[in-house]
């Protein structure tokens, strides 16, 4: 049984008398399949209304599903002869990011992705998704190595955030998320990253310093999380919905301001409605962002890159006069 | 006299802990100085006179972005860059301008970070000196591109660029964008280094989230001043996610000094002597 969403309590109704009447009218000689008909109809046309009106806090939920697909779903999807490889080399394996190398379309790439658990089990064992300085060095040991063989390197992105711990300060969690932003930029490489879940924070960031950016349909991608924002904006975590909003964290907000490519479509209801369909729209989106970049030489990948970042910002640097009356 | 019972409970007596209303100043406002850290009361000229530090514990008082520029740079040697610009509310959060204006005022600054070209002991370097008196010192986009232009200027000078970091993190009023300035200044601390320029970060009270996560790290050489807090995230969101007590020195210079994040930790006193001293054995040429 999939979980269903609070925005999507209509549909669950609708489709439960649907259901009634079906049972109904197999029991008895009535006939009511115009009813029926008219019902589905209904049912279709208000499915279509609310997947296509989601407000910001509806695709945080869908973000957050617990059946949404996580970066091994898409690799088992996306990629042949997948082989994991572990560790960081000096401390050891974080399991709340993978990584590997793998086969796409006939071209080997070297792909790295944050990994939440989809059960109670699973989510301690990787730690909800949320990666220690260990994770990140593991992502850069593998970029690195993918750099040395020329693969394109896939990020998926998909966290609340770098884990908050003692262990992780200790062992330099700013250090770790800094030199990715910092390696990421100078790679002779492709690197596209794409939002498939929550990108919360420096922790989504450290795997983000891409040539392509790109985000699912019902990905955020923001500063602090709705809750955090609410609660230091405003002192009440429980403003979560008006700060989702206010923060503009959605993929066509991050496609308005320019920091992102591509919004990557998701199927009817968000991406956990069917795997494989979804895996098709990724590739989709990769193998064009994979052509477009295979003729950068290396200067020009870590040109555009860097263009990419360095343009970001809104602020006014004209209006001189009024900025100095203002310092008097 | 009749009295009820209720009576005989009743406070009739005046108060016995008599608050005593505390004398009206008698001193003006800020001549005098209370350390937060050991509680020693001194002259406000005396702290200023010893670079803001406390003569009887040490302790490293916040400074702002000019007296840092004052005390560290050979005098009359600086000349600020990127005074115009301007920020702007791209959320419309609402009263965050006004914010921003009456920091302007109070600080003298357009924003929470003064950058420059300057001398150090002779020799020419591209500072960033972050304020933390404005707006927490948070990174938001003309921070962060205040910040990517002084280094793009000491990449064009071939000079080494300097920081001096002190910041809550990212500035939440201006949302992903002031994430993205995490990686516009790395992207452009990349190229400098590429070039075999240097980077020194010198990490002050406090450099946390997001500035602590991007160029603070990043210095070839990282220091920071006695007791600084830095920090990834906060005690208190660390405490509640890992529910046991932390220790005092948790996430203090000296403790990152003890876990291997940092180069040294440097006193105000020694800062100017030390810095200039690395900057003098990266002189490419014979010194």
């Amino acid at each position: 049984m999939v979980k269903t969403l609070s925005f999507e309590e209509p549909l669950v109704q609708l489709r439960s008398k649907i259901t009634e009447l079906k049972e109904f009218t197999s029991n008895t000689e009535v006939d009511l399949s115009k009813e029926i008909e008219q019902l589905e109809e209904r049912f279709t046309n208000l499915e279509k209304d609310i997947y296509h009106h989601l407000r910001p806090w509806d695709r945080v939920q869908i973000a957050r599903h617990p059946e949404r697909p996580t970066t091994l779903d898409y690799i088992h999807e996306l990629f042949d002869d997948f082989i994991e490889l572990h560790g960081d080399r000096t401390f050891g394996d974080d399991a709340a990011i993978v990584g590997g190398i793998a086969c796409f379309e006939g071209t080997p790439i070297t792909i790295i992705g944050h990994q939440r658990g989809k059960d109670t089990k699973e989510n301690i064992r990787r730690n909800f998704g949320m990666p220690h300085p260990e994770g990140y060095r593991k992502a850069l040991r593998l970029m690195k190595q993918a750099e040395k063989f020329k693969r394109p390197i896939i990020c998926f992105i998909d966290t609340k955030g770098a884990y908050p711990g003692k262990a992780a300060e200790e062992r330099g969690q700013s250090e770790a998320i800094a030199r990715n932003l910092l390696e990421m930029a100078g790679l002779k490489v492709p690197i596209i990253s794409i939002v498939i879940g929550e990108g919360g924070s420096g922790g989504a960031l450290a795997l983000g310093v891409a040539n392509h950016v790109h985000m699912l349909e019902n990905s955020t991608y923001s500063v602090i999380s709705p809750e955090g924002a609410a609660s230091i904006l405003w002192k009440d975590a429980a403003l979560a919905q008006k700060a989702a909003e206010a923060m503009r964290i959605t993929a066509p907000d991050l496609k308005e301001e320019n920091i992102i490519e591509e919004i990557i479509p998701e199927v009817l209801g968000g991406a956990h409605k069917d795997v494989h369909k979804q895996a098709q729209f990724l590739k989709d989106v990769l193998q064009s962002s994979l052509d477009k970049l295979k003729d950068l030489s290396e200067e020009e990948l870590i040109e555009q890159r860097y263009h990419k970042f360095r343009k970001i910002g809104t602020f006014s640097d004209k209006d001189f006069q009024k900025t100095s009356d203002k310092l008097k | 006299m009749i009295m009820s019972i209720r009576d005989l409970f009743k406070k009739n007596k005046p108060n016995k802990n008599i608050t005593i209303t505390r004398e009206q100043h008698s001193v003006p406002e800020g001549i005098m100085t209370k350390c937060p850290e050991c509680n020693h009361v001194m002259l406000t000229k005396d702290l200023q006179k010893n670079k803001k530090v406390c003569p009887n514990c040490q302790y490293h008082h916040k400074m702002t972005a000019k007296e840092r520029i004052d005390d560290f740079l050979d005098e009359g040697s600086f000349q600020s860059i990127d005074d115009h610009l301007q920020t702007v509310n791209p959320l419309n959060f609402p009263g965050y301008i006004e914010k921003v204006t009456s920091d302007m005022q109070k600080t003298g600054l357009n924003e929470a970070v003064l950058t420059g070209v300057g001398e150090l002991e002779g020799r020419q370097v591209v500072v960033a000196v972050m304020d933390s008196f404005f707006r927490m010192g948070s990174m938001g986009s003309v921070v962060g591109e205040k910040i990517t232009r002084a280094i793009e200027k000491a990449t064009e000078l071939s000079a080494p660029f300097i920081v001096f970091t002190a910041s809550g993190g990212a500035r939440m009023q201006e949302g992903v964008i002031s994430l993205m300035q995490m990686a516009k200044t790395s992207v452009a601390l990349e190229r400098h280094g590429a070039k075999g320029n240097l980077f020194i970060s010198i990490m002050t009270h406090p450099t946390t989230g997001g500035v602590s996560a991007s160029f603070a790290s990043l210095g070839d050489i990282n220091l920071a001043e006695p007791k600084a807090l830095i920090g990834f995230a906060g005690r208190r969101v660390i405490e509640q996610t890992v529910r046991e007590k932390l220790p005092n020195d948790f996430q203090t210079a000296e403790f990152l000094l003890e876990h291997g994040q940092l180069d040294a930790v440097v006193s105000r006193h020694e800062m100017r002597k030390t810095v200039s001293t690395i900057v003098k054995l990266h002189v490419r040429e014979a010194i």
